[in-house]
């Protein structure tokens, strides 16, 4: 299964992956549109860790016996069976956020609107909108043995 | 005011050559019927002619053929030629009205040997030395004179108007000679001027060119570091130059030296055996500033032979065929059924590949 | 006032309609310029910091960012311009001298921008370079006036072997930057883009890193006065040496690399202590006039066996005609001249400005010196200085050049923005610059493959001119000045480059 992996090599530390994923995942698809009039600023799915110089963007491994699945008490964490992507379906979370103490990668965050907030990897698109968009190539969509 | 070509759609010019490899003699009456037929390739602002075993009775001497556009400079050109050489003969070159040609200049031939002690002095070889006065005669005189051939047992006819015409103003029926080049002009470039009509010659190599050298400037710049000088602006005077320099001063053979002006393309070289790989890619290296870019038929004429080649995209027509004796190149295949009807072999040269034929060892030079 | 504050040069304008405070641009400035406001949640700048890089205008998702020079201006004054103003005011505040980096940029006159490039109509047919063969390929070294040929069983060979020569597969090579100037990262770029192209690399004075040794077939090694990097291996690891007499940015002076740019693998690489500043001699120490340069020439060849031509780069100043002859004599294979544009890391702006002459002039009388000398082929003839198309390229083959080194064009294609910084080694782009933060951005994945594309469609461009003229291989453009014609210029100047002026019969 392709996965989303960042090289810290080149990560730059520019955050664009987080504007892009936000974009991504809102109903204009379009940046600015997103940010101001969608309010969908502090939703971005992708987390950007960095101590200087070194930084990387990290996301959802999509599990292959995801805790966050089996810790959903509503159902609403599911691992798709054709694709194996890992996502929520927001409208049976209950906002209880079990799955964010449940990622022993600290993947899931609470969103501004109280579900639970991962990445999806923009299961809707062609391609995660991170890997299209970052600016110095360092986000990859391989499969395990291309790393 | 009609400038020369830049109103018409030229069709280039046109070339004939033909060669009798047992060295048996012919008049000019075939090479003149051959450039006839291809009248159309000529505006009529240039022809000429030149033939080789004209004059078996002083073959040891230098003929020169001057043309004079006014007495005076022909005084001055004498008297240079007197301090230099011991004259054998001096004589006008026969020839006849002909309504095709207007106003001809002053035309004179001298048979002549340089003098010994003028060689010495000049510390250089004697065609060398031939080289360099009939360079300086053509510089110095600008156009006012002009050398318009300078080697042995050979001669080159040549000025303004349609070839056929030449050629019967010169006589050339009344000749024999073992081979003979020919061209018709449709210059574009230059004004139509008797000393810029082909063939141009230096010392025994005479030139016939059809075709525009893009590569001129780089030509001219490398051979003028040999003290070669350009007086003529032309572009077929860089050409004759470049196997001047290569085949009798660097002694090349002459089927690398066409390999300088028509070189194969590096891929080619790539893939050929080592040892050629060698010869041929150092032949690049050095002469590459001879490589002759832009498209051109030539045919060189020199004792005992002729070589027709055409550039490496062949972006002229060349013709060459066999009966016999007999070797002809020209232009168009008609040109060569024109005087030879049935030929036992006929066939169009690759481009960059040259069409050398010379006279058998028996009766070679 | 014991301080005088300089006005910003520049403003930044943020379109508040658009900017999202994502803080790309504040990650992302290498000058401190952009700076969040947690409590109002706004994104704001210091413009006296800004130096126009213009990377936070690319890094911006949204555009909302444009620098513009500050409104604010001095009264008009051809004379006194801004920048007397300013540099005057800086002066006198630090007593120090000002430096610049990258070349020339003042509006000197370009004679490139005024020599029109010829084509073939009528009675020479164009070429098409999609669909015949156009050569471009190049033999870098000296070559004797005569090909000895010697027959044996009717077969031909070669009497004697050439010196040594290096075949590229394009007129173009990838001038001098050492690293320290530039970061590895970049350097590794060059070298890679340098291998799929077919042609070289300059180490500059910085030596060779050990992980590019694997590049040496595409590699000139360069010995610069400083001599750093320079030991036996070095030596032999590139294709070229190259000895580095001047460069055009700064004739007369040696290089400079500031402490602060010294980290410990070009302290390693260079062969001096960390954080000592390396600034390189004038002059070569051992090389005080021309017999001390063949004596240097034939040292470097005995050392690497005769096996590399030796190539000697030069600035252009106002005697380079005979200096050129010279050094030809001196025992060159090759001569590169770098003429008054010029790049560099760092140099005084007032010797970057003012000091060296044009290329296409130097280079037009260094060819036509060595012909009139009849020593033309014993050296190849590298143009250097600020090339910046494909058109200026074949300017330059057409005026005597075998080849031309570029280095600018490479930086701008990987991100450069020429706002003269590099000395201070906080380029936003991570190109001059050892701040491992943000060497990162310059991946060479990404940046090979630009720096190969330009190249890639400037040899293209190449074919396309040279079909237009006729030619279709490079040697018949070189030194062919009849395929250049000037417009605006003196007869003076037509008679230096040795071209006519335009309309006129060639």
């Amino acid at each position: 299964m392709k996965k989303v992996y960042t090289n810290p090599k080149h990560c730059v530390n520019c955050h664009l992956c987080k504007v892009y994923c936000v974009a991504a995942h809102s109903s204009s698809k379009d940046v600015l549109k997103a940010y101001k009039e969608e309010g969908l600023k502090d939703t971005a799915r992708i987390i950007v860790e960095e101590t200087k110089p070194i930084s990387c963007a990290v996301q959802c491994r999509h599990c292959d016996e995801p805790k966050c699945v089996a810790s959903c008490i509503s159902g609403a964490m599911r691992k798709d069976p054709t694709t194996g992507i890992v996502y929520c379906d927001t409208s049976r979370c209950v906002g209880c956020l079990t799955c964010v103490v449940a990622c022993s990668h600290g993947a899931v965050q609470p969103g501004p609107d109280g579900k639970a907030l991962k990445c999806d990897l923009c299961r809707n698109l062609s391609e995660p909108a991170c890997v299209a968009n970052c600016p110095n190539g360092a986000i990859a969509f391989l499969e395990k043995e291309e790393k | 005011m009609l400038l020369e070509g830049e109103l018409r759609i030229p069709s280039g010019c046109a070339i004939s050559g033909m060669i009798n490899r047992r060295g048996e003699r012919f008049s000019g009456e075939d090479v003149i019927k051959s450039i006839a037929l291809m009248h159309d390739r000529s505006n009529g602002l240039g022809g000429g002619f030149a033939a080789y075993g004209i004059y078996p009775e002083y073959k040891d001497f230098y003929a020169l053929h001057l043309m004079y556009m006014n007495q005076s400079c022909r005084d001055e050109v004498e008297s240079i030629i007197k301090e230099n050489f011991s004259v054998e003969i001096e004589e006008r070159i026969p020839t006849r009205n002909h309504r095709g040609i207007e106003k001809p200049p002053n035309l004179w031939r001298y048979f002549v040997v340089p003098k010994d002690y003028k060689v010495h002095e000049s510390k250089e070889s004697e065609d060398d030395f031939m080289a360099l006065i009939t360079m300086q005669i053509n510089v110095r005189f600008n156009g006012q004179a002009c050398v318009i051939s300078s080697g042995r047992n050979m001669g080159a006819f040549k000025g303004v108007g349609y070839p056929e015409d030449i050629g019967e103003f010169f006589r050339l029926e009344e000749y024999r000679a073992y081979s003979w080049i020919a061209h018709g002009r449709f210059p574009t470039n230059t004004p139509g001027w008797w000393g810029g009509a082909h063939p141009f010659t230096m010392l025994d190599w005479s030139i016939v060119h059809n075709g525009e050298v893009s590569s001129y400037g780089a030509n001219r710049r490398f051979l003028e570091m040999f003290n070669y000088q350009t007086p003529l602006q032309t572009d077929t005077e860089v050409i004759a130059y470049a196997i001047d320099l290569l085949v009798r001063k660097h002694k090349l053979p002459l089927e690398l030296a066409a390999k300088v002006l028509a070189p194969p393309f590096w891929k080619d070289i790539d893939r050929l055996p080592q040892n050629e790989q060698e010869v041929y890619r150092s032949l690049r290296m050095i002469y590459g500033s001879l490589l002759m870019n832009g498209p051109f038929s030539i045919i060189l004429g020199f004792p005992g032979g002729i070589m027709a080649l055409n550039d490496r995209l062949k972006l002229r027509s060349l013709t060459a065929a066999e009966k016999g004796d007999l070797l002809l190149v020209a232009s168009e295949e008609s040109a060569i059924r024109e005087i030879c009807p049935n030929p036992e072999k006929i066939w169009y040269p690759r481009g960059g590949e040259p069409v050398i034929a010379r006279l058998y060892e028996e009766v070679a030079i | 006032m014991k301080h005088q504050a300089l006005p910003p040069e520049f403003s930044v304008i943020r379109n508040e309609d658009k900017c999202i405070q994502c803080q790309a641009c504040v990650r992302q400035c290498g000058f401190d310029v952009h700076q969040y406001d947690a409590v109002k949640d706004k994104v704001c700048a210091n413009e006296e910091k800004c130096v126009n890089c213009q990377r936070c205008v690319m890094i911006c998702p949204t555009n909302a960012l444009a620098i513009t020079t500050n409104p604010n201006q001095y009264r008009t004054n051809s004379h006194w311009n801004a920048v007397h103003l300013q540099n005057i005011s800086r002066q006198a505040a630090t007593g120090g001298v000002i430096l610049t980096g990258m070349g020339n940029d003042k509006p000197m006159p370009s004679y490139f921008d005024r020599i029109l490039i010829n084509a073939s109509q009528v009675s020479n047919p164009s070429i098409d370079p999609l669909r015949e063969p156009m050569e471009l390929r190049t033999y870098l070294g000296a070559k004797p006036d005569q090909l000895k040929v010697s027959s044996e069983n009717g077969e031909i060979k070669l009497a004697e072997p050439l010196s040594p020569q290096v075949r590229i597969e394009t007129p173009i090579l990838f001038s001098a930057i050492s690293y320290g100037a530039i970061s590895f990262e970049v350097c590794e770029t060059l070298a890679r883009a340098a291998t799929n192209l077919g042609t070289l690399y300059n180490t500059g004075e910085g030596g060779l890193h050990r992980d590019l040794y694997q590049y040496k077939e595409n590699t000139i090694v360069q010995v610069a006065s400083g001599r750093y990097g320079v030991n036996h291996e070095y030596l032999n690891a590139g294709r070229i040496v190259e000895i580095k007499i001047g460069q055009g940015a700064k004739p007369g002076i040696g290089g400079h690399l500031p402490g602060e740019k010294i980290t410990k693998s070009i302290s390693e690489t260079r062969m001096i202590p960390e954080g000592t500043d390396a600034i390189s001699p004038a002059p070569h120490h051992d090389i005080y006039s021309i017999e001390d340069l063949r004596q240097l020439i034939y040292n470097l060849k005995e050392a690497t066996r005769y096996q590399k031509p030796v190539s000697v780069k030069i600035s252009a100043v106002h005697n380079i005609a005979a200096i050129a002859s010279g050094v030809a004599r001196a025992g060159a294979d090759i001569i590169a001249i770098d003429g008054f544009r010029g790049g560099t890391g760092a140099a005084p702006m007032a010797i970057r400005d003012h000091v060296g002459i044009p290329i296409e002039l130097a280079l037009a009388v260094v060819d036509q010196r060595l012909r009139d000398e009849k020593i033309r082929n014993r050296v190849s003839l590298i143009a250097a200085g600020g090339f910046r198309s494909s058109a200026d390229v074949i300017k330059a083959i057409a005026l005597g050049a075998d080849a031309v080194y570029v280095a600018t064009a490479p930086l701008i294609a990987i991100g450069c923005r020429l706002c003269q910084k590099c000395y201070t080694g906080k380029c936003s782009w991570g190109i001059c610059t050892q701040d491992p933060y943000k060497t990162k951005r310059v991946n060479p994945d990404l940046a090979a493959e630009r720096v190969h594309n330009l190249i890639h469609g400037w040899s293209h461009e190449i074919k396309e001119m040279m079909g237009g003229m006729g030619i279709n291989s490079i040697e018949s453009l070189r030194g062919n000045r009849s395929h250049l014609q000037g417009v605006g210029m003196s007869e003076k100047e037509l008679k230096m480059l040795g071209i006519k002026h335009a309309g006129e019969a060639i």
